[in-house]
C-alpha cells in the first residue's frame, strides 16, 4: 500500500481513452481526469495501436464499436504483440450492444475488465484504478 | 260441407306470404346482429322440423292401425337428447371449430376430408331424402284432397302438388341462397320454421283438445272411447319397438336436415342444453293427443275413412271448420318446413361435393383460377346451390308422381330413416376411435347403402312379380327377404343392413391404414374437447433437443414470448437458468401456444417433427400440404385451382425461409437499437453523475448540460424514427392521398431543412407538376435527402442540385450534391437499418433516415434509389403519376 501510495505520487497514472462519441470521451476524460489520472483520447480503430505505442498508458479504456477497426481487433493486436505494445497492457472494454457474446468475446480475447454503456461513474473509475492497481 | 277449396288455396298463400315476412325479418334482424333470435327458444323451435306432416298426420293414422308403436318415432330422439346430449354436443362442437357445413361434410372431414366419401353420403342422403320429400307433397295433397268437393279429379290435386314443390323451390332459393358465408346459417329460413314449429304444436294441442273436451266431454270419457277401440288390444312387439327406437334415434342425428338446424344452424353451443329438456318436452306435447284423436277417429268416423287425416277429418265432420283450417295449417307447416330444411341442406352438400368439384375438374386450366381472383365462384357456388334446390325438389316431386302416393305415410318416413341411417357407424366410430379409417367409412356405408336400397325401397318402386321371384328367380336374394330371411321386414332390413355396414366399416378400418391427411384430422374430431392433448403424448421421447424446439418457437411465436414459456417450463421443472427437459407437459403446452398461430395440426406436426417422433416425416409433411392443396379446393369452394395452391405451399416454403432469415436480422436489428439507444444513454448518465457530484465552474456547468440535452434530442429522435419506421414496416400507416403540387412539397421540403449551408440548384418550372400522393410522407423524403446532404456532402462549398424530370407515367426527382459521394462498396447498405458506413467515420450510424425514405416510397408506390455516376452523392426519386397506394399501402 505504501509502495502503490509513493509510486503515485512519482508517477501520475496515464490513461488512453479509445472512443469516438465525442461527448462519451468528454465524460470520461473528466471523471478519471478527476481521480487524478492523466488522460488521452483516441477516436479511430485503425490507427490504435499506434495511438497506444506513441501515448505508453499505464491502462487502455477501448470501445468496441469505432471507425475503421473493430475494438475486438485492437484488443486482438495489442494480446499478440503488434505494433511495439506490452501485451499484457490492462485493458478496460466499454459497448454499448450489452449483449452476452459480446462479453464472452472480450473475455476470450483476453480484456482485463468489461464495462456495458451506460455505465456508473464511480464503478468506471474505481475499475480503472483497479487495472492499474494489478500490475504495480 | 267443408270451405272451398279456392278458400284453402287463398289461406295457404296468405300464410306462406306471412311466412315470407317472417323470414324477410328474421334476416333483417340477424342483420343488425339482434342475438334475440338465435337463442335456446328459436334453436330447439327449429329442432321441431323433426315432427314432419308423418308426425302431424301421421302418427294418428300410425296409432289407429299399429297402437302405441308411434311412441317409438318420438322415444328415440327423447333418449338421444336426454342421454346422449354428450354425443350431440361433441358433434356441434366439431361442427363450429371446422366450419362443417353438411353431414356429408362432417363424414368427410373425419376422413381425410375424402371426397368419394362427401360425394358417397351426398348420394345416400338424396336417395334417403327424396322419398320423404314426396311424403310431404303426397301429405299436402292428401289434406288439399279432405276439403276438395267430391267430384275434383285426383290429377288436380296432383297439379296442387307441383304448385306446392314450385312454391317451396322458390321460398327455399330466396333464403336459402343469400349468401354463402357466416357458416351457412340462414337466419331467414330458421325464423320460418320456428314460427311454423308453434303453429303445427298449437294446431294439434287445438285439434286434441277439441276431440277430448268437445266431443268426448272429458278425459274420463276419453279414456272410456280408447279402451272400447281396437287400440286397446295391442300388444308390442319387442323387436319391432327396440328397432324403431334406435332408428328414430339415430335419425334425429343422420337425417340431413336434422344434422343442418343441429349441428350447422347452431349458433351457441349452450343452446342445447337448452333443447336437451326443450326438445323432448316439445316431442311429448306432439304426441299426448295423438292416442285419444286415432282413438276417437275410429269409433266416429266412418269405417274405411283414412286415419292418416283424422285431424282433418274429425272436425270437419263436426263442422268445425275454423279448427279444421288450422289443423289444415299445422300439417301445412310440418310439410313445408321440413322439405325447406331438407333441399337446404341436399343442395348444400350437392354444389359442395358434387357440382363444384365436377365444375372444378372441367374448368381445371383456366376457368377456375380466372374464377378464383375475380370472384366468379361466389355466383358457381350459388347456381350450383340453387340448381341443387330445384333438382331435389323436382326428384321429390317425380318420385310422389311415380309411386301414385300409395304407401301410408308412416312407412315411407321409416324407409328414409333407415336410409340415412347407414351414416351412423362411420360418424359416431368417427368421433370415438380414433382406428376407424377412409378406406372402413366408404365400404361401410357402401354396404350398408346397397343392402338398404335392396330390402326397402325396391320393394316400393319394382312390380309385384319381380318381389315374389327375385332377381334371375334367385329365391335367396328377394329383396323382402334377403337370405331367406323372412321376419318384419323392417327389423330384417335395418339389422341386415346397419349390421352387415358396421361389420364391413369395422373390418375394413382394421385391415387398412390412415392416411396422412387422416392422421391429421384424426384427433381433430375424436379429441375435440381435449385439442392439446394428442394421441401420442406418451410416447414423447424426453430427450429431443429443447433448444431446436426453441428455435423453432421463436419462429412462430416471437422470441419474447417463445423464451418466456420455456423459462416458465424450466423453472417448473426446478432448473430456472437452464433449457427445460423436453417434457410431454412441455411438449403440450408449446403444442398449443404454437396451434394459435399455425393450427392443431401443423404445430402436431412441427413438434412431433423435431422431438423426433416420428409419427410424421418431412415428406409426410409436404405431402400433407399438397393433399391439403387439393382438399381445400373442393372443400372450402372458393379457393379454387390445385396450381394455385400448390403454388401456395411453395410460397409458405419460400416464407419459412425467409423467417429465419428475419429471425437473424430481427436479432442483428435489435442488437443495433440497443447500441444506438446506449450511446446518448451513456453521455446523459456520465454527465448527469457529474453534474450532481463535482465542483464545477459555470461555463463546464452550462457546456455539459447542452451535452445532456443534445443527447436527450438525438434519443428521441431515434425513438421516432424507430416508430415510424415500425408503422411504415408492418404497413399499418395510413396515407392521405391528395392532389398535391410537387413545386409546393419541394419548397416545403427545403424550408423544414432548415440551415443546411448548401447551395440550393432548381428548375422551378420544371417542378410544376400535379401528382397524387401523400404530400407530407413525400416531403419527408425530401427533408431527408436534403439534410443528409447538408451533413455529408464534403465539398468545400457544399451545393444540392434537385432536378424534377416526367417519364412515361412516373416522375423523377434527382437529388445530386458535389460532394465525394458514396464508396461503391457501401451504396447497397445505405437503405439499411444503422449501416456504417466505412468512410463516413465522423457521422458515425448512419441512422434510420434513409431506411424510412425506403419504407415511405414503397408505400407510395414508387422507390429510391442510389444514383452512381453523378460526380458527388446522388439519390433518385421514382414517383407514379398517379400512385396505386392502395396496392402499395396493402
Amino acid at each position: 500500500m505504501a509502495d502503490a501510495a509513493g509510486r503515485a505520487v512519482e508517477h501520475i497514472p496515464r490513461v488512453l481513452l479509445i472512443e469516438d462519441e465525442q461527448n462519451i470521451a468528454t465524460a470520461i476524460s473528466f471523471l478519471l481526469g478527476q481521480a487524478g489520472w492523466r488522460v488521452s483520447t483516441h477516436s479511430d480503430g485503425a490507427t490504435a495501436l499506434e495511438a497506444i505505442a506513441r501515448h505508453a498508458p499505464d491502462v487502455v479504456v477501448l470501445d468496441v464499436m469505432l471507425p475503421g477497426r473493430s475494438g475486438f481487433d485492437v484488443l486482438g493486436g495489442i494480446r499478440e504483440g503488434a505494433g511495439d505494445v506490452p501485451r499484457d497492457l490492462p485493458v478496460l472494454m466499454l459497448t454499448a450492444k450489452g449483449q452476452a457474446k459480446d462479453r464472452e468475446r472480450a473475455e476470450a480475447l483476453g480484456a482485463s475488465r468489461f464495462m456495458t454503456k451506460p455505465f456508473s461513474n464511480q464503478e468506471l473509475v474505481a475499475a480503472v484504478t483497479a487495472l492499474a492497481r494489478s500490475t504495480a | 260441407m267443408g270451405p272451398s277449396l279456392n278458400l284453402l288455396i287463398a289461406l295457404s298463400l296468405v300464410y306462406v306470404a306471412f311466412l315470407f315476412l317472417v323470414a324477410f325479418a328474421g334476416e333483417r334482424q340477424a342483420a343488425r346482429g339482434h342475438g334475440l333470435l338465435r337463442g335456446p327458444a328459436i334453436y330447439t323451435l327449429s329442432l321441431s322440423i323433426y315432427c314432419t306432416a308423418w308426425t302431424f298426420y301421421g302418427a294418428v293414422g300410425y296409432a289407429a292401425r299399429s297402437g302405441l308403436e308411434f311412441m317409438t318415432i318420438y322415444l328415440g330422439p327423447t333418449l338421444v337428447f336426454v342421454g346422449w346430449w354428450w354425443v350431440l354436443r361433441k358433434l356441434v362442437r366439431i361442427g363450429r371449430a371446422e366450419r362443417i357445413t353438411s353431414i356429408a361434410d362432417m363424414i368427410s372431414s373425419r376422413y381425410g376430408k375424402s371426397t368419394s366419401i362427401a360425394v358417397l353420403v351426398t348420394l345416400l342422403a338424396v336417395v334417403g331424402t327424396t322419398p320423404y320429400i314426396a311424403l310431404q307433397l303426397q301429405s299436402v295433397t292428401l289434406s288439399f284432397g279432405v276439403f276438395a268437393a267430391p267430384g275434383t279429379q285426383a290429377s288436380e290435386l296432383k297439379g296442387l302438388a307441383f304448385w306446392v314443390a314450385a312454391g317451396l323451390a322458390v321460398f327455399t332459393i330466396l333464403f336459402g341462397t343469400r349468401k354463402l358465408d357466416t357458416g351457412e346459417r340462414h337466419d331467414g329460413i330458421v325464423s320460418a320454421i320456428a314460427v311454423e314449429a308453434i303453429v303445427k304444436l298449437v294446431a294439434l294441442l287445438s285439434v286434441g283438445l277439441f276431440v277430448v273436451w268437445g266431443l268426448n266431454g272429458g278425459a274420463a270419457a276419453t279414456r272410456e272411447v280408447i279402451a272400447t277401440s281396437e287400440l286397446a288390444d295391442w300388444t308390442a312387439v319387442p323387436g319391432r319397438w327396440a328397432a324403431l327406437i334406435f332408428v328414430s334415434g339415430a335419425a334425429v342425428i343422420c337425417l340431413p336436415r336434422m344434422f343442418q338446424v343441429l349441428v350447422v344452424e347452431n349458433s351457441d353451443e349452450r343452446h342445447l342444453a337448452t333443447a336437451s329438456w326443450a326438445f323432448p318436452a316439445y316431442l311429448l306435447a306432439m304426441c299426448i293427443f295423438v292416442v285419444p284423436i286415432a282413438a276417437t277417429g275410429l269409433a266416429r268416423m266412418p269405417a274405411g275413412a283414412n286415419p292418416d287425416l283424422f285431424v282433418l277429418t274429425l272436425p270437419l265432420a263436426e263442422g268445425r271448420e275454423g279448427l279444421a283450417l288450422l289443423a289444415f295449417l299445422g300439417g301445412f307447416s310440418s310439410a313445408t318446413s321440413m322439405v325447406i330444411v331438407a333441399a337446404v341442406a341436399l343442395a348444400t352438400m350437392l354444389s359442395n361435393h358434387v357440382v363444384m368439384p365436377l365444375w372444378l375438374a372441367f374448368n381445371e386450366r383456366d376457368g377456375a383460377r380466372r374464377a378464383t381472383i375475380s370472384g366468379d365462384v361466389r355466383d358457381v357456388v350459388l347456381r350450383a346451390r340453387r340448381v341443387s334446390i330445384l333438382v331435389v325438389l323436382a326428384m321429390g316431386y317425380a318420385y310422389f308422381r311415380a309411386t301414385g302416393g300409395t304407401a301410408a305415410l308412416a312407412s315411407i318416413g321409416l324407409i328414409s330413416f333407415v336410409g340415412m341411417v347407414q351414416v351412423l357407424p362411420a360418424l359416431l366410430f368417427g368421433l370415438f376411435w380414433t382406428g376407424a379409417t377412409r378406406f372402413g367409412a366408404a365400404w361401410g356405408i357402401a354396404t350398408g347403402f346397397a343392402v338398404w336400397a335392396w330390402t326397402m325401397l325396391v320393394p316400393v318402386l319394382a312390380s309385384e312379380a319381380f318381389l315374389a321371384a327375385g332377381p334371375f328367380g334367385i329365391a335367396a336374394l328377394r329383396p323382402e327377404a334377403l337370405f331367406g330371411l323372412a321376419g318384419d321386414p323392417l327389423v330384417t332390413a335395418l339389422v341386415l343392413s346397419l349390421g352387415l355396414n358396421t361389420l364391413v366399416f369395422c373390418a375394413a378400418s382394421l385391415l387398412s391404414r390412415p392416411t396422412v391427411m387422416e392422421q391429421l384430422q384424426t384427433p381433430r374430431f375424436v379429441q375435440v374437447f381435449d385439442r392439446a392433448t394428442p394421441a401420442r403424448a406418451g410416447r414423447r421421447r424426453a430427450s429431443a433437443g429443447a433448444e431446436e424446439l426453441l428455435v423453432m418457437a421463436q419462429r412462430i411465436l416471437g422470441a419474447e414470448e417463445a423464451q418466456a414459456l420455456f423459462a416458465a417450463e424450466a423453472a417448473a421443472q426446478g432448473r430456472p437458468d437452464a433449457l427445460p427437459e423436453t417434457t410431454p407437459e412441455l411438449l403440450e403446452r408449446l403444442e398449443r401456444s404454437l396451434a394459435g398461430s399455425v393450427g392443431g395440426a401443423t404445430a402436431y406436426a412441427m413438434v412431433t417433427g423435431i422431438t423426433g417422433d416420428a409419427a410424421v416425416s418431412v415428406e409426410d409433411l409436404l405431402a400433407v400440404a399438397d393433399e391439403t392443396a387439393q382438399i381445400m379446393e373442393y372443400s372450402t369452394r372458393l379457393e379454387a385451382q390445385s396450381q394455385e395452391l400448390t403454388r401456395t405451399a411453395g410460397e409458405l416454403r419460400a416464407v419459412n425461409d425467409k423467417l429465419t432469415a428475419l429471425g437473424h436480422q430481427k436479432d442483428a436489428f435489435l442488437s443495433q437499437v440497443s447500441h444506438e439507444l446506449r450511446t446518448p444513454m451513456t453521455s446523459i448518465r456520465a454527465f448527469s453523475g457529474i453534474l450532481r457530484h463535482a465542483d464545477l465552474s459555470d461555463a463546464d456547468r452550462t457546456h455539459y448540460a447542452g451535452i445532456i440535452l443534445e443527447e436527450s434530442e438525438r434519443l428521441t429522435r431515434l425513438l421516432d424514427d424507430l416508430l415510424d419506421l415500425t408503422v411504415l414496416e408492418s404497413g399499418q400507416v395510413v396515407l392521405n392521398p391528395a392532389d398535391v403540387d410537387l413545386h409546393d412539397v419541394i419548397e416545403r421540403s427545403v424550408t423544414a431543412a432548415g440551415q443546411t449551408g448548401l447551395t440550393l440548384t432548381r428548375d422551378p418550372a420544371a417542378e410544376v407538376v400535379t401528382l397524387r400522393t401523400d404530400g407530407d410522407r413525400l416531403a419527408q423524403v425530401f427533408i431527408n435527402l436534403i439534410t443528409n446532404a447538408g451533413k455529408y456532402c464534403d465539398a468545400e462549398a457544399p451545393a444540392l442540385r434537385i432536378v424534377v424530370r416526367p417519364e412515361a407515367d412516373a416522375l423523377v426527382v434527382d437529388f445530386v450534391d458535389n460532394g465525394s459521394g458514396i464508396a461503391p462498396g457501401d451504396r447497397g447498405l445505405i437503405f439499411e437499418k444503422f449501416a456504417r458506413l466505412s468512410d463516413q467515420a465522423a457521422a458515425g450510424s448512419a441512422g434510420l433516415g434513409l431506411a424510412i425514405c425506403r419504407e415511405v416510397m414503397l408505400r407510395l408506390g414508387g422507390d429510391i434509389a442510389y444514383l452512381p455516376g453523378q460526380g458527388g452523392a446522388a439519390f433518385r426519386v421514382r414517383l407514379p403519376r398517379d400512385v396505386p397506394m392502395a396496392d402499395a399501402a396493402e
